[in-house]
């Protein structure tokens, strides 16, 4: 017979309010097998606690029922109660007093009775609790960072100097990102490139970092400390340790016609291109859909003018699997395209850009070498239009969020024009002035007071062209909608920020979860930015919303935090909520018949085969096995399994036949 | 806002004009509206000060013309309500200055200015004479200069019951240093 403590808990009035605590106590102690039953006012609070702890070893206990709140907010603290009084952890359960009666019903018998209950049902599960033990799991102190920009590169360098080694994954030819793309930064117009190299040549020269350029990853397995992970190195063709980096190949490249990614399609590269001057690493890559050889055999100019006979046109892509403790996914977003605006020409008239295509004109390092000049025909434009909330805020495009980073940078493309363009007029459509952050507001003030923007509160309905002139027009809803056109020379659209392409097919190969616009979903969104509800995978950056360049370093610096506190621990300790197959005496072993339905049914690939040998190691029976590590105690084997072979520690059937009986 | 051909917004435009008479930026406003808020006689205005400002922040032709037509630049009383609750510190009392001399000038004042200019010349006139305010003066002035000769007559017998219509001027002392000041001032134009 067991002996089983009640402890009801009055939570202030949260639950005494609807709630007789009193009566519940009462009514509980004649449950068979309760032999000690007392409510309290507070029974988290520090004498609560030690009237648990004294009624164990007062009443001989061998079983905790705490019926209070939700399991969520106290059951560590009870069953760490318990554990100091002797009891083991999880033979002490909690019945939801509050969230599932006091909370939900009003004051009356009837709620007291549902009260008495939910513990008689608990009362029932530790009568079947069996004592369990803690699973311990190594920790591979090793962290794999996807995504090389200045997210990832900031991660990876913080968990790269608390010791750590760190295996960063770009899947492009050269770490950097968006943030190398960029001309100048808000709110300080400093260099985008100047802060942003030393970063990237400090992550490719840290001893604790493996730089992993023009790779994927391909397949994750494994949990929290010990993931699996298969990275798809793909062929660069090129011999990146005979390489000197000398360049020669893409001078001589005679496919010259390829646009570049770098300057969004601004400029054309070769086919054996380094993306931009300052790439790290910065050696060349052969793009192989556009490649001469690789389409019709003929050519080979690159290995043949090659000093150091780097090329290699046979190298396959390589597929490395490597041990992980953490993943940092910080892949980043891209950026809305002008051809999904039929309003604003379907991206078919050429000085209709987006913001990331300004920032290469305006940059020093693009195809205008910094020069406004636009696309159409190189002039130098003296009217141009930003276009804010370009695709954001607009439900009809899917995106009804906001992209956060484009009324600064909008700004911001305002003062880089009127320095470069001294006597142009820039005007800029908005619908709100969205600009909060440390010196933001003040940085788009200077842009209208000092640069003479002229910001018209409207947005703009259609584009069209008319005598080599682009015919904005648009409304001002702060001169009562007063219909505004405007002849520009270049318009700017600021498009919306989205999640990369296939970020949903690289969520799911994580396990981990997203938001229906392909954005990583975090744990909590406040008090778990930074975690997914995968353990061991974080977020850093825009691949989770949009961001600006400080919070994603903000961001990259938390995940880092959080992967070396990971690391800083030899072993972790888990729940040992796993499923288990059974074991029976011979000529039977187990109930399991292998079926192995199990195993296709594990969404956690937790489920392994094994062999019963008798004693001349001949296989008897081959039957499921769980790896305890890998299960995290969902329960969908146990639902599947035809002969009732597996069951959940802690919620076995037959507990959860028992609670039910009761009632 | 056709802009075809206005590469260079400073040219002529009212805004440049106001920037050059007092140093105040239209692109300082930022079109809160909290000057129409707290304006006594905005209910009145055909254009409340922050759509004034707004259309001069245009800096085009067709708007600077529809902010001087407005009768709502003459019915401001300079009070400076606006200006002390402005969170730009955007004077506006002085931008309605500029624009009203420039409606002047261009002989393209609102019908309603009439009254009201008569008012402040014969106020100015009062001023320039006896260094003060002369009641009966400016009454006569205004009646004369504006044509409403029986309007609020009536008031005048209570007025002057209580003793705030004075028969005779009260000259300041320093009266030939006020003509300088108007003259120094306006000029020729008095």
């Amino acid at each position: 017979m067991s002996r089983i403590g009640v402890f009801t808990c009055h939570c202030g009035e949260n639950i005494a309010g609807t709630v007789d605590c009193p009566k519940v106590a009462e009514l509980t102690r004649q449950i068979p097998g309760v032999v000690h039953s007392v409510d309290y006012k507070y029974m988290c609070s520090d004498p609560g606690q030690t009237l648990i702890k004294e009624a164990i070893k007062e009443h001989k206990l061998d079983g905790v029922v705490v019926a209070a709140c939700s399991p969520r907010m106290h059951e560590p603290t009870f069953r760490k109660a318990a554990a100091e009084a002797g009891v083991n952890p999880y033979l002490c359960e909690m019945a939801n007093l509050r969230e599932h009666c006091s909370w939900v019903h009003e004051k009356n018998e009837a709620t007291t009775q549902k009260a008495a209950d939910l513990v008689r049902i608990m009362v029932e599960k530790v009568k079947h609790d069996t004592p369990l033990t803690p699973i311990k799991v190594p920790v591979t102190k090793t962290a794999l960072v996807v995504g090389g920009g200045i997210a990832g590169i900031q991660t990876a360098l913080d968990i790269a100097n608390a010791g750590h080694q760190v295996v960063l994954v770009e899947k492009s030819p050269s770490i950097g990102g968006h943030m190398s793309q960029l001309s100048e930064t808000f709110p300080t117009l400093d260099c985008s490139q100047c802060i942003l190299t030393p970063r990237m040549v400090e992550a490719a020269q840290h001893p604790n970092i493996k730089l992993m350029t023009y790779s994927e990853v391909e397949k994750v397995d494994g949990f929290i400390g010990n993931f699996k992970v298969t990275v798809r190195k793909k062929a660069k063709k090129v011999d990146e340790k005979a390489c000197t980096g000398c360049g020669l190949c893409v001078t001589k490249c005679p496919n010259k016609k390829i646009p570049d990614e770098f300057n969004e399609g601004l400029a054309f590269r070769p086919a054996i291109y380094v993306p931009f001057p300052q790439a790290v690493p910065n050696k060349p890559t052969i793009d192989t859909a556009n490649c001469t050889y690789f389409k019709n055999g003929k050519c080979g100019v690159c290995s043949k003018v090659c000093p150091t006979g780097a090329i290699r046109y046979d190298q396959e892509d390589e597929l490395i699997t490597m041990d992980i403790g953490a993943i940092v996914m910080a892949t980043g977003f891209k950026l809305m395209q002008t051809d999904k605006f039929p309003e604003y020409g379907y991206g078919k008239y050429k000085d209709v850009i987006d913001g990331m295509q300004f920032e290469r004109l305006a940059s020093a390092s693009g195809p205008t070498a910094g020069v406004i000049k636009r696309p159409s025909d190189g002039k130098e434009p003296e009217t141009v239009v930003f276009i804010a909330c370009s695709g954001s805020r607009d439900r009809a495009k899917g995106v009804p969020y906001c992209s956060k980073i484009c009324c600064m940078y909008t700004a911001k493309h305002t003062m880089l024009y009127k320095h470069k363009v001294h006597h142009g007029q820039a005007y800029v459509f908005y619908m709100d002035i969205r600009s909060a952050g440390k010196d933001y507001d003040e940085f788009v003030r200077r842009a209208i007071e000092e640069d003479e923007a002229k910001y018209i509160r409207g947005r703009v309905s259609r584009i069209y062209e008319e005598d080599g002139k682009l015919i904005v027009k648009g409304a001002d809803t702060l001169m009562n909608g007063e219909p505004v056109e405007i002849k520009a020379d270049m318009v700017v659209l600021a498009t919306a920020v989205q999640s990369q392409d296939r970020s949903e097919d690289l969520a799911q190969t994580l396990h981990i979860s997203y938001d229906k616009y392909g954005f990583f979903a975090e744990a909590h969104p406040k008090l778990r930015p930074v975690e997914t509800n995968t353990a061991g995978i974080f977020l850093a950056g825009a691949c989770q919303a949009p961001r600006d360049i400080p919070e994603t370093v903000a961001q990259g610096s938390a995940a880092g935090a959080k992967v070396a506190a990971l690391f800083s621990q030899d072993e972790l300790t888990r729940e040992p909520i796993v499923a288990v197959v059974n074991r029976q005496a011979p000529p039977l072993f187990s109930t399991c018949t292998g079926c192995f339905l199990c195993q296709t049914a594990c969404p956690y690939q937790a489920i392994e085969q094994e062999e019963i040998k008798d004693r001349s190691g001949r296989v008897i029976k081959t039957v499921a096995k769980v790896n305890p590590g890998l299960c995290q105690g969902c329960g969908t084997c146990v639902a599947f399994c035809r002969t009732k072979a597996i069951d959940l520690a802690g919620f076995s059937n037959e507990q959860l036949f028992a609670e039910l009986m009761t009632l | 806002m056709s802009s075809a051909s206005h590469h260079a917004p400073h040219a002529d435009t009212l805004a440049a004009r106001v920037k050059a008479a007092t140093g105040i930026s239209l692109a300082q406003c930022y079109q809160c509206g909290k000057c129409a808020a707290g304006c006594p006689v905005s209910e009145e205005m055909d254009l409340t000060p922050c759509q004034v400002l707004r259309l001069l922040q245009y800096g085009q032709d067709k708007y600077d013309e529809r902010a001087m037509r407005s009768a709502g630049i003459w019915l401001c009383l300079s009070c400076e309500t606006c200006s002390t609750r402005c969170p730009q510190e955007v004077e506006i009392p002085k931008i309605m200055d500029v624009v009203r001399a420039e409606a002047l000038k261009r002989g393209i004042a609102h019908p309603k200015s009439k009254d009201i200019l008569a008012f402040h010349r014969a106020f100015l006139d009062s001023v320039e004479q006896t260094g003060r305010l002369y009641e009966i003066g400016l009454v006569a002035n205004y009646k004369l200069r504006s044509g409403h000769f029986l309007k609020d007559v009536m008031l005048a017998p209570k007025m002057y019951v209580r003793g705030k219509l004075g028969l005779l001027p009260h000259m300041i002392k320093g009266t030939a240093a006020v003509k300088r000041i108007f003259k120094r001032t306006l000029g020729s134009k008095g």
